[in-house]
């Protein structure tokens, strides 16, 4: 095919048309709870810096990280720290190439969402 | 690099809608992915109702029923008709497998085929598979060996020949490594997990002499490490292989070797 132009070749659409799989969702789901955990530690870091700064600095910080919004965000954060948690297990498991066969693999990946969301609900009992 | 949208060229407009047939009551909805290279416009999708009481059972028949009886423009790569050339692989129904072995019958509601995913589309159905086949190439697909020939053939062991169960049965079509949105992004030097596959083919094939110069050719930040257990590759691989688990073998020799 060396004859031909390649230059104006579409390129074939992919992620639009690509049906979500237990795999993937589970897979870039750990990558956004990592990130958002960094945003999350920020605010657990700036609202110790207010603490060190002033009770006035203090108040403002404290007021926002137990606004509703705020509330909201530190029980995502939650989640998001077990998601990751136990997605970060399942890779030390996979890196060993074990459990790695499909049905076994989703079964994991159920097992970390469900997982997930049960220990956000016991720590926020037990909180 | 991740580019989440399509290129201007790329971007998918309507199409045409083709008549039904007269007289049947069993009709499907086919949606199909096309572009003509002998033109400037951007991809369609077209609308196809096919009989399917007189059409075979597999998505490869109906595209052979439409070709004929309805559109013969339609382009789409096919041979063998029973999943072992590979040469039909597209994106059916979301996912990618071969039209041959895949059942309409498997399919709520109306299909829409696309070539594999994030390739440079040729005509219609069929990608351009240069780079993947050049990868391929690239981890050298055949038996290395340094000593001298033997008298009759390489002899190979029941339980080594045991360790390639899984690997050769690879048809190379591609599925698997347009499935992958690390070989979307970095597809220009991640390998993909079918040309990771067979380079683990290789690595474990006892009779191999080359088993070094093969990890060292792959210890690369994109050539293996791109990978990153999504696991797409395994999900929708039509012959039922692991190239996941390969990868994560390989992954688990290079560590072996440094420590």
């Amino acid at each position: 095919m060396a004859d031909v132009n390649r230059g104006n070749r579409p390129l074939s659409p992919h992620l639009t048309i690509y049906r979500p799989q237990l795999t993937s969702v589970t897979s870039i789901l750990t990558r956004i709870t990592g990130n958002a955990l960094i945003v999350a530690s920020l605010l657990i870091v700036w609202w110790f810096l207010a603490a060190s700064i002033s009770e006035a600095y203090f108040d403002i910080a404290n007021s926002v990280l137990s606004s509703w919004f705020g509330t909201l965000v530190l029980i995502l954060s939650v989640w998001a720290l077990w998601y990751h948690l136990l997605a970060g297990v399942r890779h030390l498991i996979w890196d060993n190439a074990l459990l790695m066969d499909i049905t076994t693999a989703e079964k994991l990946g159920w097992i970390v969402i469900a997982g997930s969301l049960l220990c956000t609900v016991i720590t926020l009992v037990i909180l | 690099m991740v580019q989440l949208a399509l290129p201007k060229n790329s971007r998918i407009k309507k199409g045409k809608t083709w008549p039904k047939p007269n007289g049947s009551t069993h009709l499907r909805k086919f949606q199909i992915y096309r572009w003509n290279p002998d033109n400037t416009k951007n991809p369609t999708i077209d609308n196809y109702f096919v009989d399917m009481d007189t059409c075979g059972p597999m998505v490869l028949d109906v595209l052979i029923k439409i070709k004929n009886e309805i559109d013969p423009t339609l382009t789409f790569r096919r041979s063998c008709r029973e999943g072992i050339c590979g040469s039909c692989a597209m994106n059916i129904d979301g996912i990618n497998t071969l039209a041959c072995i895949y059942g309409t019958d498997e399919i709520k509601g109306d299909v829409k085929i696309y070539p594999l995913p994030h390739m440079p589309v040729v005509k219609d159905l069929i990608p351009d598979l240069t780079h993947f086949y050049a990868q391929h190439a690239s981890i050298m697909p055949w038996l290395e060996t340094k000593t001298n020939l033997p008298a009759k053939e390489w002899q190979q062991s029941i339980e080594d020949r045991k360790k390639l169960d899984g690997l050769y049965e690879c048809v190379m079509c591609a599925s698997c490594s347009t499935s992958c949105p690390s070989y979307w992004w970095n597809g220009d030097r991640y390998l993909g997990p079918a040309a990771l596959l067979h380079a683990y083919r290789w690595i474990i094939d006892s009779r191999d002499e080359a088993t070094g110069e093969r990890l060292d050719d792959l210890e690369d930040p994109f050539k293996l490490y791109r990978c990153h257990t999504i696991m797409n590759c395994t999900k929708t691989c039509p012959k039922g292989l692991n190239p996941a688990k390969a990868i994560a073998e390989i992954k688990k020799m290079m560590l072996e070797r440094t420590v």
